[in-house]
């Protein structure tokens, strides 16, 4: 398909289930559950984009998480700034840093790599603990009138709405990459660099533009969540639960196409927020460790890969 | 030896204080069949990284198509028009076979009437090289699971999608057996028909001395001999090296 159809249709369908939703549902634990599974969806998205199509895992995905979390804490403390803008500056903010992050570690391979991310997200963490214009330790608000724009019921269903957009945007993006030249290269660059390099690809340009869209599409999803929780502390923007579920989340659905992070990312990020309520919040890195140890031993490559062998099965009998 | 394509001069490359490559020379002509052999550990595949820019050499210059290749990376070295092969084959391995030879036709042979091409225009050039390797009916199987002959060639057809004017063959027959090594053979006599320079490193000298117009040898890292194969083949030097004294 074309990725200009294939596009409009993503955002028809957000658009669909955004204004079906906001109409029909009025409680607001069902927008706060949804908001959260959509977080995961662009973060597991544009985690994949890097290590599922390029073969970098980064272990950091809390800081581009954050840097757009921040980025619209400070826009929003001095210019009281809609959420549009907030997102946008937050992609820039979190695409810059990956941009340079990339610069300096992608001369890293493998596991090394990971843990430059990881040290990446432990120094920001530092730097916003000691910021205190941000809140420090203590966190900030973000006050919204009480009037939601737009005509939406409230700022819930409102922001809702928006991160329903982020959410077609990233996919629109993810899918564009992977079936582009650019996606080829990235592939070509996950199986073998020295290779890739070799058949011409530009290996160092190709996997900046990797750390760079990763990172913006991350920071767009953190750029939101100030605005929906109305608060923001370092510690839980920080939280490793973030980047272990980004990883996660890829791996469980599959990480070699978009539909992959986009599956696991609502199976896991649902199954969390059910257990969340029902049993307990302690239980939901537990419940990744089990759902993770499941499918490397069930399905290796993931649900889409598990589908891909059953496809491959049906038409060869 | 006709128009100078490739001109190496007095490269040195050395890992601490060890000398892999030390002052060596090393020409290829338009369209001309080069041997290069020499024993294991004499720098014939830091020779190929060098030229390639896998390595980057510590002195001593490489003149490409007249055109000094100094500070230029792998990738911009591909797509003036050299390709080579790898002795232990990296294939992309979670691609199908057509689509390992999309890759350097959509990246590397982007001269082709001054643009890209498309990726349909590549999946059919793709094809007309699989058919002349003898690979056509593997096209869509994942190439991580070929078997060795077949990775070998698919590691010279993703060469040749680089629509090279020089290809470095780094030991394609290493390891196969007789018939195989025909097949691989007769895919590289058919280069020059291309217009496609090749130096051929390997280790069968059956295969060397029937393929080359003119065989050079390496051993512990300096060039000792250079020219017509059977006078090469005499030499004392060469047969110490090979054979000891």
């Amino acid at each position: 398909m074309k990725a200009r159809w294939f596009s409009l249709i993503v955002f028809l369908v957000a658009i669909l289930v955004a204004a079906i939703t906001t109409a029909t549902v009025t409680n607001d634990y069902f927008y706060t559950a949804s908001f959260t599974v959509l977080q995961f969806v662009i973060l597991a998205t544009a985690w994949n984009i890097l290590g599922g199509l390029t073969g970098y895992v980064n272990f950091g995905s809390a800081a581009f998480f954050s840097l757009g979390a921040y980025s619209s804490v400070v826009l929003f403390t001095l210019f009281k700034a809609p959420v549009f803008v907030s997102i946008a500056v937050g992609a820039a903010v979190a695409g810059l840093v990956g941009l340079g992050a990339g610069y300096l570690t992608l001369r890293l391979r493998g596991v090394f790599f990971a843990i430059a991310t990881l040290a990446l997200s432990e120094v920001l963490y530092t730097f916003v603990i000691n910021w205190d214009f941000v809140g420090g330790s203590r966190g900030a608000y973000i006050i919204l009138p009480d009037e939601a724009p737009l005509g939406f019921r409230n700022n819930t269903q409102y922001l809702f709405a928006v991160m329903a957009l982020v959410t077609a945007f990233a996919i629109s993006v993810a899918r564009f990459i992977e079936i582009s030249r650019l996606g080829r290269g990235l592939a070509a660059i996950r199986d073998d660099e020295i290779a890739a390099e070799c058949a011409g690809i530009p290996t160092l340009r190709l996997k900046l533009i990797s750390t760079t869209v990763s990172g913006a599409l991350m920071g767009m999803s953190g750029a939101t969540f100030p605005y929906f929780m109305q608060y923001v502390e370092p510690t839980s923007s920080f939280s490793l639960a973030y980047s272990v579920n980004s990883i996660a989340m890829p791996l469980i659905g599959g990480m070699h196409s978009w539909a992959g992070p986009v599956i696991g990312a609502i199976l896991l990020g649902t199954v969390q927020q059910y257990v969340q309520v029902t049993v307990s919040s302690a239980w939901n890195l537990l419940i990744v460790g089990v759902m993770l140890v499941l499918f490397v031993t069930l399905a290796p490559n993931g649900i889409m890969g598990w589908v891909d062998a059953w496809r491959t099965r049906r038409s060869r009998s | 030896m006709n128009a100078g394509l490739l001109a190496v001069r007095g490269i040195t490359k050395h890992f601490g204080g060890f000398y892999a490559l030390e002052g060596v020379d090393f020409d290829v002509g338009e369209g001309e069949r080069v041997g290069l052999i020499g024993p294991n550990g004499s720098g014939k595949s830091t020779l190929v990284n060098c030229i390639t820019g896998t390595l980057s050499n510590d002195d001593g210059s490489i003149l490409f198509n007249g055109r000094d290749l100094a500070g230029l990376p792998a990738h911009r070295r591909i797509r003036l028009g050299m390709a080579r092969s790898f002795q232990i084959p990296r294939p992309f391995a979670t691609m199908s076979v057509l689509d390992n030879l999309r890759i350097p036709l959509l990246y590397a042979a982007h001269t082709h009437g001054g643009k890209w091409r498309t990726d349909d225009e590549a999946a059919d050039e793709a094809m007309g090289i699989l058919k002349q390797m003898g690979l056509e009916a593997k096209a869509d199987e994942m190439s991580g699971g070929l078997t060795q002959v077949d990775l070998r060639k698919l590691e010279l057809a993703r060469a040749i999608a680089a629509r090279p004017r020089l290809l470095i063959s780094d030991e394609a027959m290493a390891g196969l057996s007789s018939n195989e090594i025909d097949e691989i053979l007769a895919i590289l006599l058919a280069m020059k028909d291309m217009g496609i320079a090749v130096v051929m490193i390997e280790h069968i000298m059956r295969a060397v001395m029937h393929f080359s117009e003119r065989v050079a040898v390496l051993v512990a890292g300096r060039k000792i001999a250079d020219g017509n194969p059977e006078e090469v083949m005499r030499n004392p030097e060469v047969e110490k090296a090979y054979l000891g004294e």
